[in-house]
This record gives C-alpha cells, sequence and structure tokens, in this order.
C-alpha cells in the first residue's frame, strides 16, 4: 500500500548510512595524516569535504521530497525531519575533520609526540560516538543512543587531560606558541564532533518518542 | 485533554445499533466549545453515524436503536420530549453534497429563520446578508439573490448551504465531508471558512482527506470499525499517535 513511501524512507537510511561512513573517515584520515605528517592525505581530506556537502543537499533535498509528495505524519514526520536535523550535525562533523585535516598540514607534530597517543585515543572514541549515533538513528536504537550521549562524557575528560598537558608543554618552554594552539584547536574541534554526534542522538530520541531534550516539541 | 476549556457536546458510554449491526460501541468524547472536531477512520468505521448521532439525523431509520447520553451543554438530547426541530436549529449540519432547496439563494437563506417565525422583511433582509457574509459568499451573490441557487457552481452551492445553516442562528454545524465533491480552490475556501466559523460555532467534521483534518482541525478523533481508537488534539495525533491502530491508519499501513 505504502510501497514507493518505504521505499524512500530506505534510500534516505541507506544514504545517511553512506555520509556516516563519509565523515567518519574523514576524522580518521585527518589524524592518521596529522600523526604521520601525511600533507597528501591531509589534503585529500580537505578535498573530499565537498562530497559530505553534495550527500548533505541529497539528503536534504530526499527529505523535502518526502514532506512535499507523502506529507508523512507520526512517526514517519518524526523520522523526515529528525534526518533533516541531524544531517546538519554531521556535514559540519566533516568540516571539523577538515579543519583539524587543514592544521596537520602545518603543524609541526615532533613537539607534540607526547600527547599525539591521547590525541589517538580520543579521536578514536569521538569515530565510535559518530558511527554509534548514526547507527542508532537507522536502527531505531535508543539504548545505543542513550550510551553515545554520555559517552561524550569520557570524551570531554579527555579534552581537559590533554588540554593541561599542552599548557604544561608551554610552561615547560617544550613547544612553540603556535604548535601549542594549533594541538589545542585539533582537540576542540574533535570535543565539537563528539557535540555534534551527541545532537545526532538527541534526534534519534525525538524521532522514537516524539520529545527532544525532554521536550514535546510537537 | 487537561486544558480548561469548555464542553459543548459530551457523549457517554454511547452505543448504536442498526438492527444486528453494532455499528457504535462504547463512544465517550468530549466536543470542546469553538473548537474543530475532526472525526477520521476508514469507511463504514462509524464516523457519519457518530456525527449524524449527534442531531439526532439517525431517529427515523429503521431498526436503529442508540444506547448512553448525548450532553448538549449537560443535557440529554435524547430523552423523551426533546422537540429535534429546535435540537437541529441549535446543531446544523452540512451535508457532502451542496444541497440547496431548488428556490433562490435569498430563499433558501430565509428558509429557516421563516420556519422559526421570522417574518420581517427588513429583519429576514438583514440575516440573509449577515449568513452568506459569514459563508464567505455574499460578495460572489449579492447581485442575483433572487436568482435561483442550484445556478451556481458547486463550491458557492456548499457555501450557500453553509449560510443556510448559520441563518438559524446555531451553536454547532456538524459537515459531513462538506469538500469531498469539491475542487482544490473552493476547497480551500471552505476550509478557511471553517477558520472562522469556530469564533462563534462549535465545528464537527467527517472528512476522508486526512490533510483536510491535519489543516484545519484542532481535535480528532480516529474511529475504527466502530470504536473510537484514540482522540487527541490534531497535532498530536498526527505527531504521536499513542495507539498502533492510528499510527498505522494515518500512516497509509493498513490492509
Amino acid at each position: 500500500m505504502r510501497n514507493s513511501f518505504d521505499h524512500k524512507l530506505i534510500q534516505l537510511n541507506n544514504d545517511l548510512i553512506r555520509m556516516g561512513g563519509m565523515i567518519e573517515e574523514a576524522i580518521a584520515s585527518a589524524i592518521t595524516a596529522l600523526r604521520e605528517n601525511d600533507a597528501e592525505l591531509a589534503r585529500k581530506v580537505v578535498k573530499n569535504d565537498r562530497f559530505v556537502d553534495d550527500e548533505e543537499k541529497n539528503i536534504e533535498s530526499q527529505c523535502l521530497s518526502i514532506i512535499l509528495r507523502e506529507q508523512p505524519v507520526a512517526r514517519d514526520l518524526r523520522k523526515v525531519s529528525a534526518a533533516l536535523k541531524m544531517v546538519t550535525d554531521m556535514e559540519r562533523i566533516a568540516d571539523n575533520a577538515a579543519d583539524i585535516a587543514e592544521i596537520s598540514i602545518i603543524a609541526d607534530v615532533s613537539a607534540l609526540m607526547h600527547i599525539l597517543n591521547e590525541i589517538k585515543t580520543m579521536s578514536e572514541k569521538v569515530i565510535t560516538m559518530v558511527s554509534h549515533a548514526v547507527d542508532s538513528f537507522v536502527n531505531t536504537d535508543m539504548q545505543l543512543a542513550n550510551d553515545t550521549i554520555k559517552a561524550d562524557d569520557e570524551v570531554d575528560e579527555l579534552f581537559i587531560s590533554i588540554r593541561n598537558k599542552i599548557v604544561q608543554l608551554i610552561k615547560d618552554e617544550a613547544c612553540s606558541g603556535d604548535v601549542a594552539v594549533d594541538a589545542l584547536m585539533i582537540v576542540k574541534y574533535l570535543e565539537r564532533i563528539a557535540d555534534h554526534a551527541v545532537n545526532i542522538c538527541e534526534w534519534v530520541e525525538f524521532f522514537e518518542t516524539g520529545e527532544y531534550k525532554n521536550t514535546q516539541i510537537i | 485533554m487537561s486544558e480548561n476549556e469548555s464542553i459543548k457536546i459530551s457523549t457517554k458510554n454511547v452505543n448504536l445499533y442498526y438492527g444486528e449491526n453494532h455499528a457504535l460501541k462504547d463512544i465517550n468524547l468530549d466536543i470542546k466549545t469553538n473548537k474543530i472536531t475532526a472525526f477520521i477512520g476508514p469507511s463504514g468505521c462509524g464516523k457519519s453515524t457518530f456525527l449524524k448521532s449527534l442531531n439526532r439525523m439517525n431517529d427515523l431509520i429503521p431498526g436503529c436503536r442508540i444506547t448512553g447520553q448525548f450532553l448538549l451543554d449537560g443535557e440529554d438530547i435524547y430523552v423523551p420530549g426533546v422537540d429535534t426541530n429546535l435540537l437541529r436549529r441549535r446543531i446544523g449540519m452540512v451535508f457532502q453534497k451542496p444541497n440547496p432547496f431548488p428556490m433562490s439563494i435569498y430563499d433558501n437563506i430565509a428558509y429557516g429563520p421563516r420556519v422559526h417565525g421570522i417574518k420581517g422583511k427588513a429583519k429576514l433582509d438583514r440575516i440573509v446578508e449577515e449568513s452568506l457574509i459569514g459563508a464567505a459568499v455574499f460578495d460572489e451573490v449579492k447581485d442575483r439573490l433572487h436568482k435561483s441557487a442550484l445556478s451556481l457552481s458547486g463550491g458557492q452551492q456548499q457555501r450557500i448551504c453553509i449560510a443556510r445553516a448559520i441563518a438559524v442562528q446555531p451553536e454547532v454545524i456538524l459537515m459531513d465531508e462538506p469538500t469531498s465533491a469539491l475542487d482544490p480552490v473552493s476547497t480551500l475556501k471552505i476550509e478557511e471558512l471553517m477558520n472562522t466559523l469556530k469564533e462563534k460555532y462549535t465545528v464537527a467534521i467527517v472528512t476522508h482527506n486526512m490533510q483536510q483534518a491535519t489543516r484545519i482541525s484542532d481535535y480528532t478523533a480516529f474511529f475504527l470499525v466502530g470504536e473510537m481508537v484514540e482522540y487527541a488534539k490534531t497535532e498530536e495525533l498526527f505527531s504521536r499517535p499513542q495507539d498502533k491502530r492510528t499510527e498505522d491508519y494515518i500512516t497509509g499501513r493498513f490492509g
């Protein structure tokens, strides 16, 4: 009775999964480029951001088309509006990954040896959060969404820990001001990415319950 | 539904049978004053039957039996001694197919007031004009009030029927799929009109068009095989229905 509509919703899910894969790869590559001082890989991350932007437009366009043609209600309405909101967070995540890649091109990582491993650990947690955020939406998994929101605390702790180490590097005059600021920005971007993952999970909650941040918004 | 809105019609444990057919099952529903309440559901779910029972249009159907209470401003409209003519003056009705009387536009509108004893020409003129204005059709027909109402377009005829309904100053207007025979522009005019009508009247509408219910109604009741499955504020019912049957129906997953 609604084969065509269901097909559109499956298509939307598939494209969100694909975009999710693209942004996870962007974060991972940006961190690899940083650690291995691989400027070529970093430039590729910056360049590929365009494809994430295209994917965002594609998903937005699908959502608007569904609203126009199917006039969704109930779960369908919540699904399409949540997708429309979370795709913005996904695009921002890719921007932040590209920002990290850009910094990695100019940053002198040799001075950061102390903290590179911690940055890697932080980035892995962040990537897992992003991956779980998108999965929780696609599979309507509220438990996973809630766990992902909780995981943000660990990322925040890592951010503070690394920040303190950078402050120590400055105090010890173990690195230049430029490098210290670059390193701080990188961990701040990672911390922001985790926040975007949390935003996505909040839209999963809306999709599932109709509540956004514990408020009925419709 | 916790808000402090007053209730115009309250039904309590209403059951309706057409012979052996149990057409309405334990309907408990409060229709709020000056709100538009939409009844939705698949064909044969009982929504029109319920609407018609609100001004006792089912009384004359052979084999029809009704139990329970229908309270209009707290008073049971089914107890012996209720004057159904007076009741239908208080609760008017507009049908699916525009059904103006085969007489002039003016006489269509003046018909009800005349039946209820209003005679003076000046007074009738005023009622006719006010009713046509109230039904958003005056400007289109003011130069041909004495032409046959049947000469008008379907959309205009339906608004004449609405004008005829409001000419007797009802308190409630029941509408049974009032736009299903109309084109989109006429439909939009009636929908716009309903928004102004609710300032003065309480409106209950049966519609097959769920987008219409979403656009115009304040409350929506979903009926299924004689049961009222869910009744909620329209935005609530269409964004987060509580009953799976409601969800399945409004998202088109039935059958």
